[in-house]
């Protein structure tokens, strides 16, 4: 039996309404239909009224998410697509961020971002927004890159008494599987080297990791061994896991998928280039997707976002400083 | 669905108690004089950042502290002062805000009007308006799936916060969700300086009662039994589960919009109309009638001293100091490993 990354998603919200009754589910569609991906399918039945379809709202669904995570819920918020977590913007970032330090009091929540592009969705069903988040103090960020992380950050992003962005990427939804879901993990806020190598650092998160490990591959075949370093969660920043990283390989490639002004790639260059600078042998980079909208065309947005392809150039850029 | 007060008709009833009117002239009194003691503490520069009066607002805000019952939720605005002290904030807490006292429930991390206290179950603010109103009612459909009966959440807006999403989604969820929540609406003619015309284009707000599928009340806010009949009636409506209830006060705001303010913008003739009648006279003529001049008295009496009190009390508390103070926004970071399996 196979699990996909969407499976393991359902699995966790499932074992979370399951195991605690301060839990419940409100988004569009996410009720009887079961989610516009299906992420939260035949939920609705398993657990009646704590599966809430909620009206075209993105602003009050997190609203009414932070009033009930003082009143001790432990609401999950599924935005239809990352994108549209823009209009509930002001109730996540002046709201549910800054309870915890203005009061005391938690604001246990989870906010799901069906993120990251997939080809044909164009510039408001493509985005990535971890950037926009992680800048404003009082929330965790995750960004799962694997099945078994989809699960087990999930589960411990719901535990949490403050308020997570969990960007779960859609490229990945349906082709990334696994055999099982796991019992146990790494803490989310530890980075985990996915892939040893002495020559060269990648520091990547969420998808990319995927496109890292196969560029990770093609430079082998050149004679190096790239060091692949999943972030898992961006918010806070591993930087101890990164800096050990930089210690044993002296290069640094930061990659996102997301624009390339600020955002985690540009936090981890600028932690590794002040904490670290003695322990490169080159000048740290980073990749990013290109500096406009994402465009809706195949072509185009191939060519838009990093690749393995993109990924391996910038590599080699580093290695032959 | 909506239902206009008929004031004459409320006028007429007998439906105010005393001892209801003493809790309403009790907290319109102490925010009276409370707020006027902060007007000049700010002008004596003894103020942490801005003040926000709701002088001629006290009566409409007043109410709405009276009408709920402990275990009920309150979400006030910037000019509640009334109903922050007569749904129980304490007057130290309210000052601690303002005088930069680390005894506060913000302990300094906020302050003037975004007090709160959950565990009193006064929300704190935002600034950012009418995002109380879904905020509330995440509260209310939380008690809803805990089990928890017959409590009711009443939030606090002005007009110019009805021209926002937040305000418009808040309360179309609180309807779809059928939910406890009271909306009251200080229509006091001003957002700011920008008059109603320019904020929005119908007659009157409490019509839009009706496209939300919401009961509606239009009240004078201006006269304390009035406000204390319709808001009480709404919060039982919402209790009784009638569902969401908009109550509409009009009235009008008697200082600038915060104290650097001079307010110079209010037309005369809307200074000079029945909307500027000052609440506190109104109650005070009212009781002078019935031969209470001597309650009336004795109240404000007891508020001047309880001021004073509160005043000398917190001034001699310790303000926050950075090098104590733990900066942290979250909770969770930090924590060990943390196992899923259970």
């Amino acid at each position: 039996m196979s699990v996909t990354y969407l499976d393991a998603i359902r699995s966790a919200q499932e074992k979370a309404l399951r195991d605690d009754p301060r839990v419940f589910i409100y988004g569009q569609d996410v009720g009887r239909f079961g989610g516009a991906f299906k992420a939260t399918k035949n939920l609705a039945e398993k657990f009646p009224g704590r599966v809430i379809d909620s009206p075209i709202s993105e602003d009050a669904m997190v609203g009414m998410a932070v009033g009930a995570a003082m009143e001790g819920m432990k609401p999950i918020v599924e935005m239809q697509f990352a994108d549209f977590s823009t209009v509930g913007l002001n109730q996540m970032l002046n709201h549910a961020a800054t309870t915890f330090w203005r009061t005391g009091k938690p604001c246990p929540m989870v906010l799901r971002l069906p993120s990251g592009g997939t080809p044909g969705s164009g510039p408001f069903h493509s985005q990535s927004m971890e950037a926009i988040y992680s800048h404003y103090p009082g929330i965790v960020v995750m960004t799962p890159a694997t099945v078994e992380d989809a699960y087990t950050m999930l589960l411990e992003a719901i535990q949490m008494p403050d308020p997570v962005v969990f960007c779960e990427h859609k490229l990945l939804y349906y082709h990334l599987k696994s055999e099982s879901l796991p019992e146990s993990a790494l803490s989310a806020f530890r980075a985990q080297v996915v892939r040893a190598g002495r020559d060269i650092t990648c520091v990547t998160y969420s998808a990319m990791v995927h496109e890292a490990v196969a560029a990770a591959q093609e430079l082998l075949d050149e004679g190096y061994e790239v060091e692949v370093v999943d972030l898992r969660t961006v918010k806070p920043l591993d930087t101890d896991t990164i800096l050990a990283s930089v210690a044993r390989t002296g290069r640094l490639l930061a990659v996102g998928e997301s624009w390339p002004w600020g955002g985690a790639s540009a936090e981890v260059v600028a932690r590794v280039a002040s904490e670290g600078f003695e322990l490169l042998d080159a000048p740290p980079k980073r990749l990013n997707a290109k500096d406009t909208p994402i465009p809706y065309h195949p072509n185009l947005w191939a060519a838009h976002r990093p690749t393995a392809i993109r990924i391996a150039a910038g590599l080699r850029e580093v290695l032959r400083y | 669905m909506a239902i206009r007060a008929a004031e004459a008709a409320v006028r007429s009833s007998k439906e105010g108690n005393f001892e209801m009117i003493e809790r309403l002239g009790r907290a319109m009194l102490r925010a009276r004089l409370l707020e006027e003691k902060l007007g000049s503490l700010y002008r004596a520069g003894r103020i942490v950042g801005g003040v926000y009066l709701g002088r001629g607002q006290e009566a409409l805000s007043g109410a709405g502290g009276v009408a709920l019952r402990k275990g009920d939720v309150f979400a006030p605005l910037i000019r509640d002062m009334a109903g922050r002290l007569a749904f129980g904030e304490p007057m130290v807490d309210a000052l601690r805000a303002y005088l930069g006292s680390r005894l506060g429930p913000m302990k300094g991390r906020d302050g003037n009007i975004h007090r709160g206290d959950l565990s009193r179950g006064i929300l704190p603010m935002i600034s950012h308006l009418g995002a109380m109103v879904s905020t509330v009612a995440g509260v209310l459909v939380a008690k809803r799936m805990k089990g928890e009966k017959g409590r009711v959440g009443l939030t606090c807006a002005g007009d110019g916060a009805t021209s926002t999403g937040s305000f418009h989604e808040g309360l179309n969820l609180a309807a779809v969700e059928r939910l406890p929540l009271v909306l009251v609406v200080a229509d006091n003619g001003y957002a700011y300086s920008t008059s109603r015309d320019r904020q929005f284009a119908c007659e009157d707000l409490v019509d839009r009662a009706k496209g939300y599928g919401v009961e509606g009340y239009g009240v004078d806010g201006t006269d304390p039994q009035a406000c204390w009949n319709i808001i009480h009636k709404a919060v039982e409506r919402a209790r009784e589960g009638a569902g969401p209830q908009l109550v509409v006060g009009k009235l009008l705001r008697l200082c600038g919009h915060g104290e650097h303010d001079d307010g110079s913008y209010v037309e005369k003739k809307m200074k000079s109309s029945e909307r500027g009648r000052d609440c506190l006279k109104v109650m005070e003529e009212g009781m002078k009638k019935n031969r209470q001049e001597k309650e009336w008295q004795g109240w404000r009496e007891d508020a001047q001293r309880e001021v004073e009190e509160a005043v000398a009390k917190v001034s001699a508390e310790p303000v926050p100091d950075p090098f104590e103070e733990d900066w942290r926004a979250t909770q969770s970071v930090g924590m060990a490993e943390v196992m899923v399996a259970s």
